[in-house]
């Protein structure tokens, strides 16, 4: 390939990378000032980071925000896998193809706020039948499995066509039946697209801010919605260290995935 | 009735127990999304024709109000202020979607000129913005702008604002913060198109002593045509929708249609107009991609 060598591209891509970059490095350093307010470095310390650990309001919030990602991600990497499977091995016709297509595509493109102002209807109405929707951690998991499953699907469906049917139709020539072909012969196949769609459904999760805005209630804040209500009330150090934690954890998640898809 | 077997990848089976199966593997998924995605879209619908009732509740009545307000007709004669919002939020979509495509063409240029020892590097420098939180990154933006960092000190210095306030809240810092939160939106597929480019097209342009914006229209774009039209749909459809950025950095001054939407949910409780306001907003969205889908296929014919 050649290698473009234009001092203008070159301008222009490091002046894109500082703008991704400088407001989270300003907020890093800053996470580790002694000063308080201002334009000042004063020293170097890691008290706000040790300040976290006794907020309760904060372990609370990162206990939420973690729970709320693991349990989506676990029902949507399970009903979104089945959804895959039942779309690409059956033989459907063709309307009802392009109306599971169009089901699947559906929570990519709708804008989130538009989710969640539906969703937020709808558990109004729910919440006559079952306390279940009474805004929580309960409403906010459904909220984030909705969008999760599709995602899920579209993942593990392109592995699906990636390992094609070559294998399944040996293994039934070799009468495996129902059971056996899931369990020895379709899972392990289609373990790393099922991780990497679990793996993208967390980090979808993590990454949430709109979906759980709406429909969290009192008790469930999680750390985004955290760091949103906080900066209302003022800028601290605080919502510095928290907020540079955050980026760390998303940096090595990150690091781990593309070293996990690249072998 | 007996079922004819058939022969279905090494089955034999028939195809009423292979829809029975294929049902069992669908159900749960499309119960799922049936009863949480589609029927409350479809009430949804219904809802932005019905009514707000004295408290807040919804009254089922139904009529064109919402949409009569939203076009700004209101008890005390017609104001353009809704209309206003939708139009600036399709201009900042706009703007934020072209901005990013003129910053992201260099740098997935850049990118993908890398050696590939050093370009893993480079690719998780933009992937890891990609999948940092908005409202971090919206956060540290407002931290920058405050009053007493250099930015703010630069333009009190220059006149643009007055000494000792912040930038925000207004229009550059909703720009900036929108720019840099939705820019790896679009610059990561196209990059996935970019390192794919077939770079023999392109000196063959050059050989044939193209102009630098012919080389550009014909040898690259419809080559990277694919992932730029995933990296707009990614960066439009949110632009749209947005209310983190313009909430924290545009506030009241420059508000956008998700903060009207989030209003309406929030300390207003009118449902039924929010509903309203959305329908409004995916229609923009729709056809303002649909816009997009006729300008692009001109492009390829060019």
């Amino acid at each position: 390939m050649t290698r473009p060598r234009n001092p203008v591209l070159l301008a222009v891509s490091f002046f894109t990378i500082a703008m991704l970059y400088l407001p989270l490095f300003g907020v890093a350093v800053f996470s580790v000032n002694s000063a308080k307010y201002g334009w000042v470095w004063k020293e170097f310390t890691l008290s706000w980071y040790t300040g976290l650990l006794a907020n309760s309001y904060i372990l609370d919030a990162a206990w939420n925000t973690l729970a709320l990602a693991l349990v989506s991600t676990l029902i949507s990497t399970v009903i979104g896998t089945l959804l895959a499977i039942g779309i690409s091995r059956f033989p459907w016709r063709r309307r009802t193809e392009s109306l599971l297509d169009l089901l699947l595509n559906f929570p990519v493109v709708i804008p989130d706020i538009v989710m969640a102002g539906s969703l937020v209807v709808v558990f109004s109405l729910l919440r006559a039948l079952s306390g279940l929707f009474e805004a929580g951690l309960a409403t906010m998991i459904i909220g984030h499995a909705t969008f999760q499953i599709a995602f899920v699907a579209l993942v593990v469906r392109s592995r699906l066509v990636a390992i094609g049917t070559d294998i399944e139709e040996a293994a039934r020539d070799l009468f495996a039946d129902n059971w056996y072909l899931m369990r020895r012969v379709m899972l392990p196949l289609l373990l790393p697209g099922i991780l990497a769609g679990a793996m993208l459904a967390f980090t979808l999760s993590l990454d949430d801010f709109v979906i759980s805005f709406f429909t969290s209630g009192p008790d469930s804040q999680t750390l985004p919605l955290y760091i949103y209500s906080a900066v209302r009330r003022g800028v601290t150090p605080q919502i510095h260290a928290l907020s540079t934690l955050v980026v760390l954890i998303t940096v090595i998640l990150v690091v781990l995935a593309e070293r996990l898809s690249r072998k | 009735m007996a079922e004819t077997p058939i022969l279905w990848r090494g089955e034999m089976t028939t195809r009423r127990a292979l829809t029975g199966r294929g049902l069992g593997f669908l159900s749960p998924g499309m119960l799922w999304l049936i009863g949480f995605l589609v029927l409350p879209s479809l009430l949804f619908i219904v809802l932005s024709f019905a009514e707000r009732g004295v408290y807040g509740e919804v009254v089922w009545n139904f009529s064109l109000a919402n949409y009569k307000r939203l076009a700004g007709f209101g008890t005390f004669g017609w104001t353009p202020d809704y209309l206003l919002i939708l139009g600036r939020s399709v201009l900042v979509a706009f703007v934020t979607t072209s901005v990013s495509i003129l910053l992201a063409y260099p740098l997935t240029f850049f990118i993908a000129s890398r050696p590939p020892r050093s370009r893993f590097m480079w690719l998780i420098i933009l992937i890891i913005p990609f999948w940092t939180n908005i409202v971090i990154r919206t956060y540290a933006w407002f931290f920058l702008f405050s009053p007493e960092f250099p930015f703010a000190r630069v333009a009190a210095f220059l006149g643009l604002i007055e000494d000792g306030t912040s930038l925000y809240p207004s229009a550059f810092a909703v720009y900036v913060g929108m720019i840099s939160d939705y820019l790896p939106f679009l610059a990561l597929p196209l990059y996935s198109s970019v390192e794919r480019l077939d770079w023999s097209l392109v000196e063959a342009a050059q050989d044939l002593y193209a102009s630098k914006v012919r080389v550009f229209m014909q040898a690259i774009l419809p080559q990277t045509a694919p992932g730029l039209t995933v990296g707009i749909i990614l960066t439009f459809v949110p632009t749209m929708a947005t209310f983190v950025v313009p909430d924290l950095l545009g506030g009241a001054k420059y508000m956008l249609v998700g903060n009207l939407i989030q209003q309406q949910f929030g300390p207003s409780r009118d449902w039924p107009f929010g509903a309203a306001i959305s329908m409004a907003l995916m229609l923009l969205t729709l056809l303002s991609m649909r816009i997009y889908r006729r300008k692009g296929a001109s492009v390829d014919i060019l």
